[in-house]
C-alpha cells in the first residue's frame, strides 16, 4: 500500500515558480559583483594577430581587459574531455587543446577570445567595442565528409584528416555475411541534422571568492554541480576541492547542454579570484547559440538486409559524427557508446555493423542532447524499417511485430544479449505496440487514409517503435569503455530529532520535479507525509557527491541510492523502536510510519523514535546516537525503457506544409512514481522531437557562419503547431534496481522525431517520394515530391 | 543622463532615476528586485519576459523602462491576493503546467491577458495566444490544460 | 542585450516631436511601439544618437470615419486596435485581417501601423494590404504636410517617401463596404514574418468580378500590387480557369527574395498556389 508513490502528485516545486520566487542564477546579486562580457570569435577558422586592449581597458567602469594569454599565465589549463574512445588500430583519441579563452587561433565563431570586466552589464558590453582584434582568416569546413576529404582545412595540425577517432562495433565478417544471403537489400543516406537545444533559460555563471577564507564560490546554471567542481578543480584550474563550493540553484531546463564544463564557468571562476570581487556572465541567446553545445550532426549510410518475408539478417551503419571544433565534455561517448550500441533496436536482426568516424570541424563543439545518440539511432533504424516495409509491400506494424525480441522479464528469462554489446534488462516490444495500435485505432486510420486519398488528400502514419538506454552504468564497465568518470550517485537521508526529513541527492533536477518524486518515495517509505520531507540537491556544500541528471538517469540511479538510505534509516530506527518497546525486533513491524508489537496495540511513531536517536536517553547501549543514512549506488546494468509511438500528419502535397494530426504514444518506462510528471516528460520530449523532425535546424554556410543563430531563423515548436497527445503506458519493471524504474526523460525525443519523419514518408508514398531529408520543411517536401515525379 | 520615472508595479508606486535605454525586464529585475520576469532570448521571441503593462500583455524586452513612465504594471509577483494563488496559477500547478518554470511566468501573464479578453476559450484560441511564448519542456500540452481549468475556475 | 546609448526625449505633440528631431545632433530616430525599432537597437544595427518617443502623443491614436467617407487611422494605432476595430471591420476588413497575423499577441499590443509602415520590412503584412486599399499615407515634417499614396509611399526594402523628420500621422482607406477581402500569410517558421503574403480585395457580384485588387509583400524586396494577376480576373467570372489563369499571371518578372527556408522558384510557386487558394475561397459559394 503506498499514499503517494504512483500517484499523480502536484509538484511541490510549482509554488515558487508560479509566483515569480523561483531563484535561477542570473537571479542573484552579490555584493560588490561585477559583469563580464565575453568578445568572440566572428570567423569560424583565423589566427589571432594580435588585441589592442588599450582603449577598451581605460574605458568608463572598466576593471580588466583579460586575454586567453593572461588565462594561460596563470595556469589555468584548457577543458578537459570525460571519455576516451581509440582508434581502431589502438590509436589514441586526439585530444587537442580546448582552451578557455583562445589564444593564437580561433576554431568556430563564437569561440571566446577576450574577456571585459566592468562595474555594470552596460559598460562591459560598450568597452567590447573599443577592443581591436586583427584576424587573419582561414579556409574552414563544416562538413564532417569533407573534413575528412584529403586537403580539408584541418582544424587542429595533429588531427589528420580531422579524426578524432574512427570507432567500430559490431561483427564485420558475419554481418558481411548476411549481407551475402540476403533476398534483398535496402539502403538509405540519412543526415540527422545539427541542432541547438535551447533551453530557455540562457547559460549564467557567477565566480565568488573569498580571500579571507581562500574559499570560492561558483554558481553555475549546471545539470551536475559535482562533476563541475571536480573537473574545475582536478584538471582546469587546479584549486583544492574542499575550498569549492558549486552552485547550481533552480536551473531553467537543460536538455543535455547544462551537463558541461564550459569556458565561461572558468572564466568568471578564475576573473573573481584574481579580482577578489563577484563576477557575473549571463548569455545573451545570439551567445547561446554560439556556445552552448550543439546536438546531433550525423551524415550516415544505413543498410539493412532481409529475406523476402521480411525478416531481418543484418545491419551495416557507417556514420561521419561532427564533433565541432573541440571535443566537449561527453562528446567521444554519444556517436559510439551511446548510438552504435542501440542499433539491436527492439529487433532480433542476427548481425550488426557499425563505423563511425569522430570529426572535428570548425563549428560549435557537439555533445549530448535530449537522447543522444539515441535518437540518431532510432531514426536511421526506423526510417530503414519502414523503407524495408515499403519494398515488401507490408504494413509496417507487421514487419516491426515480425521481427520483435520476445518477451522477457529479466527474471525468469534472462536479459537479452545484443549483437552490440549490451544486455537489456527487460521488455515487452509487442505489447506496447498492441496496445499502441489499439489505442490509436490504427486500422481506422490505415482505411481513413485510403478513403482521403481518393479525394487528394494525403495523410501519414508513422510508427516508431523504439528502446533507450539509461541509466548508464556500471562504473566498471563504462570506465573500461573510456569513460573517465564513474556513473553511480549518491544520497543522504538525514531524519532530524521531530522526524522531519531531509534528503540530499547527487542527482540534480531542472524541470523534473525531484523534489516532489523523491519526497514521494521518502514518505511512503517512512510512512509520514509528503510535507515533512525535503529533497536538497543542487548545491557541493551540502550534498556529499553526486554526478547530475542526464540521460534520464535520476530516478533509476539517485532514487535507488536513495532508497538504499531509506533502508539503512529504518533498519538502525527498528533497532531503536525495539528498544523503546521492549521487544524483540523480529516481534516488530513497521507500518504507516509506526512501529508495532505484532499481535498488539503497542506501537511507536517514527517522529518518537528519530527524537530518542538524537535524545538517548532510554537508548539500546551499542547503536550510536543520530539517525542519518548515506548510500552510493552503483547500478548492475543500464536500464531499458522502450516503447511505440505513432504520428499522423497530413501533408499538403502542393505547398509542401505538413500538419500534425494526431499523436499516439505508449512508453513502457518500469515503474511510474508519479504518473503527472512522467507524462510531462513525454509531451514536452514529442514536442522537441518533432521540432527536430519539422522545424529546428542549426545550419552553417560553408564559411562557418551559423546561418540560424537567433530565434528569428532558428525554428522553435510553438503551441499552435500540436494537437493534444494520447499518451499511455505498458509496465514492465526494471529487475535490477530498488524501485523496478527505468527512466522517463529522453523517450519522446526518440522515439518522435523518426515517428513524424515515417509518416511523412508514409504520406508521400502515391509520390514515390522515398525519405525527405530533415528538417521536413515545406520547401524540402515540395522538392522532394518535384524531384520523385521528375524520376517517374 | 538618468531620466525620471514613475511607475506602478503591482498596486505599489515607484519612482526612480534610469538610464533611456534600460529595458524594461531589467528596471523590474535589476532595480526592483522582481525577479519572477524572466529574460530567455535577445529577439523578442521567447515571451519569458511578458508582463501586463496598462492592461496588456507586453513583452518588457523590447519596451524601454522609459515608455513605461505613468503606467500601471502587473508583474508574476503581483497575482496572488491575500495569499491566495490566482486561478491562472492554480491551473499550472493543478495540470501539470510547468517543469523548470523559467518559461512559467510569461506563459501566466500571457494567460491572464487572453482570460481577460476572452472568458472562455476553445483550446485552438489558447494555443493561438500563446503564439509569441516557447517552453522547451513541457510540450505545451498541460500549458493549454493549466488555462482550460483557469477559465473554468474563473467563470465559476 | 540592450541598447547603445541615446538621448531619450518625449514628444506630446507633432510639432514637438520635429522640433525635437530639427534639433538633435547625429541621426535622430521618431520611436513609435518600438517593436521593430527596439530590437533592432538592441542587436546595434541600429544606433540612434536621439530618440523622439512619440507614443504619448495622443492625437495619433484613433479610427474613425471621416466627412470624406474615408476610415482614417492614426498612425499610433496599434495592431491590435485595428484587429478589433468595428469601423475596420466594416469598412476595410482587409487591414485588420492583415493586423491578425502580425506577430504575436504582446507585439499586435504594442506595434503600431505608423511604425510598420514607416519600416517597411519586406515581411511585414500591412504593405500588401494597404496597396491593395489604396490607402493615403499623410506625413507631416519640417516642411508641412503631405498626402502621399500608398503606391509612392512603400518604396524599397525598409525604404519609404518619409523625408528626414517627417512622422506619418494618418493612414486614410477609402470605404470598401461591400467588397470581398481577404489576407494569406505563409508564415516563417521561426520569425513568423511573411514569406508570401496575399492581399486581395474584389468588387463582385457573385463570382462576376468588377473590380480586384491583389498585392504580395513578403515575396520580393518591397510589397507591391501584382496588375497581371488582377488583369487575368478583371471584368470576367472568377472561374477554376480564370483563377487559375490569375495565379499563372502572378509574379511574372519580379525578383523574388531568396533564402535557405525558401528559394526563389519556391517563393513564386508558394505565391501563386496562396493566390490560387485565396480567390477560390474567397470566391466559393
Ligand atoms: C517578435 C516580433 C514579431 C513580429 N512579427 C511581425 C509580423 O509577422 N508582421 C509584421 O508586419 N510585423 C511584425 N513585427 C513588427 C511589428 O509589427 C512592429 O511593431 C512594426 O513593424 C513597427 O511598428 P512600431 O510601432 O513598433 O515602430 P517602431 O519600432 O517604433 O519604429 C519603426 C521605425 O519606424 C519609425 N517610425 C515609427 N513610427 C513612425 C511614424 N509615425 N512616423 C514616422 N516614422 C515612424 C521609427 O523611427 C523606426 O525607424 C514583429 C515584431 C516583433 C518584435
Ligand atoms: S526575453 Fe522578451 S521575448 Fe524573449
Ligand atoms: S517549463 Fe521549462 S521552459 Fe517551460
Amino acid at each position: 500500500m503506498t499514499t503517494y508513490v504512483g500517484k499523480p502528485v502536484r509538484r511541490v516545486e510549482d509554488h515558487r515558480f508560479i509566483t515569480g520566487r523561483g531563484r535561477y542564477v542570473d537571479d542573484i546579486k552579490l555584493p560588490g559583483m561585477v559583469y563580464a562580457y565575453i568578445v568572440r570569435s566572428p570567423y569560424a577558422h583565423a589566427k589571432i594577430l594580435s588585441i589592442d586592449t588599450s582603449q577598451a581597458s581605460t574605458a568608463p567602469g572598466v576593471i580588466a581587459v583579460l586575454t586567453g594569454k593572461d588565462l594561460e599565465a596563470d595556469g589555468i589549463g584548457g577543458l578537459p574531455c570525460g571519455w576516451q574512445v581509440n582508434f581502431r588500430d589502438g590509436t589514441q583519441m586526439k585530444e587537442p587543446r580546448h582552451p578557455v579563452i583562445a589564444v593564437d587561433k580561433v576554431r568556430h565563431v563564437g569561440e571566446p577570445v577576450a574577456v571585459i570586466i566592468a562595474e555594470t552589464r552596460e559598460q562591459a558590453k560598450d568597452a567590447a567595442e573599443l577592443l581591436t582584434i586583427e584576424y587573419e582568416e582561414l579556409p574552414a569546413v563544416v562538413d564532417p565528409q569533407k573534413a575528412v576529404e584529403d586537403g580539408a582545412p584541418l582544424v587542429h595540425d595533429d588531427a589528420p584528416r580531422n579524426l578524432a577517432f574512427d570507432w567500430e562495433i559490431g561483427d564485420k565478417a558475419k554481418t558481411e555475411a548476411a549481407f551475402q544471403e540476403a533476398d534483398r537489400i535496402v539502403e538509405l543516406e540519412l543526415e540527422n541534422q545539427r541542432l541547438v537545444p535551447n533551453a530557455i533559460e540562457p547559460r549564467a555563471a557567477i565566480g565568488d571568492y573569498n580571500p579571507g577564507t581562500d574559499h570560492t564560490t561558483l554558481y553555475t546554471t549546471s545539470q551536475n554541480p559535482h562533476l563541475i567542481r571536480l573537473l574545475l578543480c582536478a584538471f582546469v584550474m587546479g584549486l583544492p576541492e574542499h575550498k569549492v563550493r558549486v552552485v547550481s540553484p533552480d536551473v531553467g531546463g537543460g536538455f543535455g547542454s547544462k551537463i558541461f564544463h564550459y569556458n565561461e564557468e572558468v572564466i568568471v571562476t578564475w576573473a573573481a579570484r584574481k579580482l577578489k570581487r563577484p563576477v557575473k556572465w549571463t548569455a545573451e541567446r545570439s551567445e547561446s547559440f554560439l556556445s552552448d553545445r550543439h546536438g546531433r550532426d550525423h551524415r550516415t549510410k544505413v543498410q539493412l538486409a532481409l529475406k523476402n518475408d521480411g525478416t531481418f539478417l543484418g545491419l551495416k551503419v557507417r556514420t561521419y559524427a561532427n564533433l565541432g571544433a573541440y571535443l566537449s565534455t561527453f562528446a567521444p561517448a554519444i556517436p559510439t557508446y551511446l548510438y552504435g550500441t542501440l542499433l539491436q533496436g527492439v529487433y532480433t536482426t542476427p548481425a550488426i555493423y557499425c563505423e563511425v568516424y569522430g570529426v572535428f570541424t570548425h563549428t560549435v563543439p557537439v555533445d549530448a542532447y535530449r537522447g543522444a545518440g539515441r535518437p540518431e539511432a532510432t531514426y536511421l533504424l526506423e526510417r530503414i524499417v519502414d523503407l524495408a516495409a515499403r519494398e515488401l509491400n507490408m504494413d509496417p506494424a507487421d514487419i516491426r511485430k515480425k521481427n520483435f525480441i520476445p518477451p522477457f522479464d529479466g527474471i525468469e528469462q534472462p536479459g537479452y544479449q545484443t549483437q552490440v554489446a549490451l544486455q537489456y534488462d527487460s521488455g515487452n516490444y509487442e505489447a506496447a505496440l498492441n496496445r499502441l495500435l489499439e489505442m490509436a485505432n490504427y486500422s481506422e486510420w490505415r482505411r481513413k487514409q485510403q478513403e482521403l486519398r481518393s479525394q487528394g488528400r494525403y495523410i501519414g502514419l508513422g510508427l516508431a517503435t523504439y528502446i533507450e538506454a539509461c541509466g548508464i552504468a556500471p562504473s566498471a564497465v563504462v570506465g573500461a569503455l573510456g569513460a573517465r568518470a564513474g556513473l553511480y550517485d549518491s544520497a543522504t537521508v538525514r531524519v532530524h530529532p521531530t522526524g522531519k526529513v531531509s534528503v540530499y541527492v547527487g542527482v540534480h533536477a531542472h524541470g523534473q520535479g525531484h523534489e516532489t518524486t523523491f519526497a514521494q518515495i521518502v514518505a511512503d517509505k517512512l510512512g509520514i507525509a509528503l510535507e515533512d520531507v525535503e529533497i536538497v540537491h543542487g548545491d557541493t556544500a551540502e550534498i556529499p557527491f553526486g554526478m547530475g541528471t542526464y540521460g534520464s538517469r535520476s530516478l533509476a540511479v539517485g532514487g535507488s541510492a536513495m532508497v538504499r538510505a531509506l533502508d539503512k534509516i529504518l533498519e538502525k530506527a527498528t533497532k531503536i523502536a525495539a528498544h523503546l518497546l521492549e521487544a524483540p525486533e523480529s516481534d516488530l513491524e513497521f507500518r504507516e510510519g509506526r512501529w508495532y508489537v505484532k499481535g498488539t496495540e503497542k506501537s511507536i511513531s517514527f517522529p518518537e523514535v528519530a527524537l530518542a536517536a538524537y535524545v538517548p536517553h532510554n537508548y539500546p547501549p551499542d547503536l550510536e546516537p543520530g539517525l542519518e543514512a548515506e548510500s552510493f549506488y552503483d547500478p548492475k546494468n543500464f536500464t531499458f525503457p522502450f516503447g511505440a509511438h505513432l504520428a499522423i500528419v497530413e501533408v499538403d502535397p502542393e505547398t509542401g506544409e505538413v500538419k500534425l494530426l494526431d499523436y499516439y504514444a505508449v512508453d513502457d518506462f518500469g515503474n511510474i512514481v508519479n504518473p503527472l510528471v512522467v507524462e510531462g516528460q513525454v509531451h514536452g520530449g514529442i514536442v522537441q522531437g518533432v521540432g527536430q523532425a519539422l522545424y529546428e535546424e542549426a545550419r552553417y554556410d560553408e564559411n562557418g557562419q551559423l546561418l540560424t543563430g537567433t530565434f528569428l531563423e532558428y525554428a522553435m515548436p510553438r503551441a499552435d503547431e500540436f494537437p493534444m497527445f494520447k499518451v499511455d503506458h505498458t509496465v514492465t519493471p526494471c529487475p535490477h534496481n530498488p524501485l523496478g524504474a527505468k527512466g522517463a526523460g529522453e523517450t519522446g525525443t526518440i522515439a518522435a522525431t523518426a515517428a513524424v519523419a515515417n509518416a511523412v514518408a508514409d504520406a508521400l508514398q502515391p509520390f514515390g517520394v522515398k525519405h525527405v531529408p530533415m528538417p521536413m520543411t515545406p520547401q524540402r517536401v515540395w522538392t522532394a515530391i518535384q524531384a520523385s515525379q521528375q524520376v517517374s | 543622463m538618468g531620466v525620471p520615472i514613475k511607475v506602478t508595479v503591482n498596486g505599489r508606486q515607484y519612482e526612480a532615476e534610469v538610464d533611456p535605454r534600460m529595458l524594461l525586464v531589467h528596471f523590474l529585475r535589476d532595480v526592483l528586485d522582481l525577479t519572477g520576469t524572466h529574460v530567455g532570448c535577445d529577439t523578442s521571441s521567447c515571451g519569458a519576459c511578458t508582463v501586463i503593462l496598462n492592461g496588456k500583455a507586453v513583452k518588457s524586452c523590447t519596451l524601454l523602462a522609459v515608455q513605461a513612465d505613468g503606467a500601471e504594471i502587473l508583474t508574476v509577483e503581483g497575482l496572488e491576493q491575500n495569499g491566495k494563488l490566482h486561478p491562472i496559477q492554480e491551473g499550472f500547478r493543478e495540470e501539470h503546467g510547468l517543469q523548470c518554470g523559467f518559461c512559467t511566468p510569461g506563459m501566466i501573464m500571457t494567460a491572464y491577458d487572453l482570460l481577460q479578453r476572452n472568458p472562455n476559450p476553445s483550446e485552438a484560441e489558447i494555443r493561438h495566444a500563446l503564439e509569441g511564448n516557447f517552453c522547451r519542456c513541457t510540450g505545451y500540452q498541460n500549458i493549454v490544460k493549466a488555462i482550460q481549468y483557469a477559465a473554468a475556475k474563473m467563470s465559476s | 542585450m540592450f541598447p547603445a546609448s541615446f538621448d531619450y526625449r518625449v514628444a506630446e505633440s507633432i510639432d514637438e516631436a520635429i522640433s525635437l528631431y530639427q534639433s538633435a545632433d547625429g541621426e535622430a530616430r521618431y520611436l513609435a511601439g518600438g517593436h521593430s525599432l527596439i530590437p533592432a537597437m538592441k542587436l546595434r544595427l541600429a544606433r540612434p544618437s536621439r530618440l523622439i518617443d512619440i507614443r504619448p502623443i495622443e492625437q495619433l491614436r484613433y479610427i474613425r470615419v471621416g466627412d470624406d467617407g474615408a476610415v482614417h487611422i492614426g498612425s499610433l494605432t496599434t495592431h491590435a486596435e485595428i484587429a478589433a476595430s468595428n469601423v475596420v471591420a466594416q469598412h476595410a476588413p482587409l487591414l485588420a485581417q492583415a493586423a491578425k497575423v502580425i506577430g504575436d499577441v504582446q507585439v499586435r499590443n504594442m506595434g503600431t501601423i505608423g511604425g510598420s509602415l514607416a519600416h517597411n520590412d519586406p515581411g511585414a503584412d500591412y504593405p500588401a494590404a494597404v496597396l491593395a486599399l489604396e490607402a493615403t499615407i499623410t506625413v507631416q515634417g519640417p516642411n508641412g504636410t503631405r498626402h502621399i499614396a500608398a503606391t509612392d509611399f512603400l518604396k524599397d526594402m525598409y525604404e519609404t517617401a518619409l523625408e528626414p523628420g517627417e512622422i506619418i500621422v494618418d493612414v486614410a482607406v477609402p470605404s470598401y463596404s461591400g467588397w470581398k477581402s481577404t489576407y494569406v500569410k505563409f508564415f516563417h517558421p521561426a520569425s513568423r514574418y511573411a514569406v508570401v503574403g496575399v492581399a486581395i480585395l474584389a468588387n463582385a457580384v457573385g463570382n462576376q468580378v468588377q473590380d480586384i485588387r491583389i498585392a504580395y509583400n513578403g515575396v520580393a524586396s518591397c510589397a507591391f500590387r501584382d496588375t497581371a494577376a488582377e488583369n487575368a480576373l478583371k471584368g470576367k467570372a472568377a472561374t477554376d480557369a480564370t483563377i487559375a489563369e490569375a495565379a499563372n499571371a502572378a509574379l511574372n518578372g519580379v525578383d523574388v527574395l531568396s533564402d535557405h527556408f525558401a528559394s526563389a522558384e519556391f517563393r513564386k510557386h508558394i505565391g501563386r498556389v496562396y493566390l490560387k487558394r485565396a480567390l477560390q475561397e474567397l470566391f466559393a459559394g
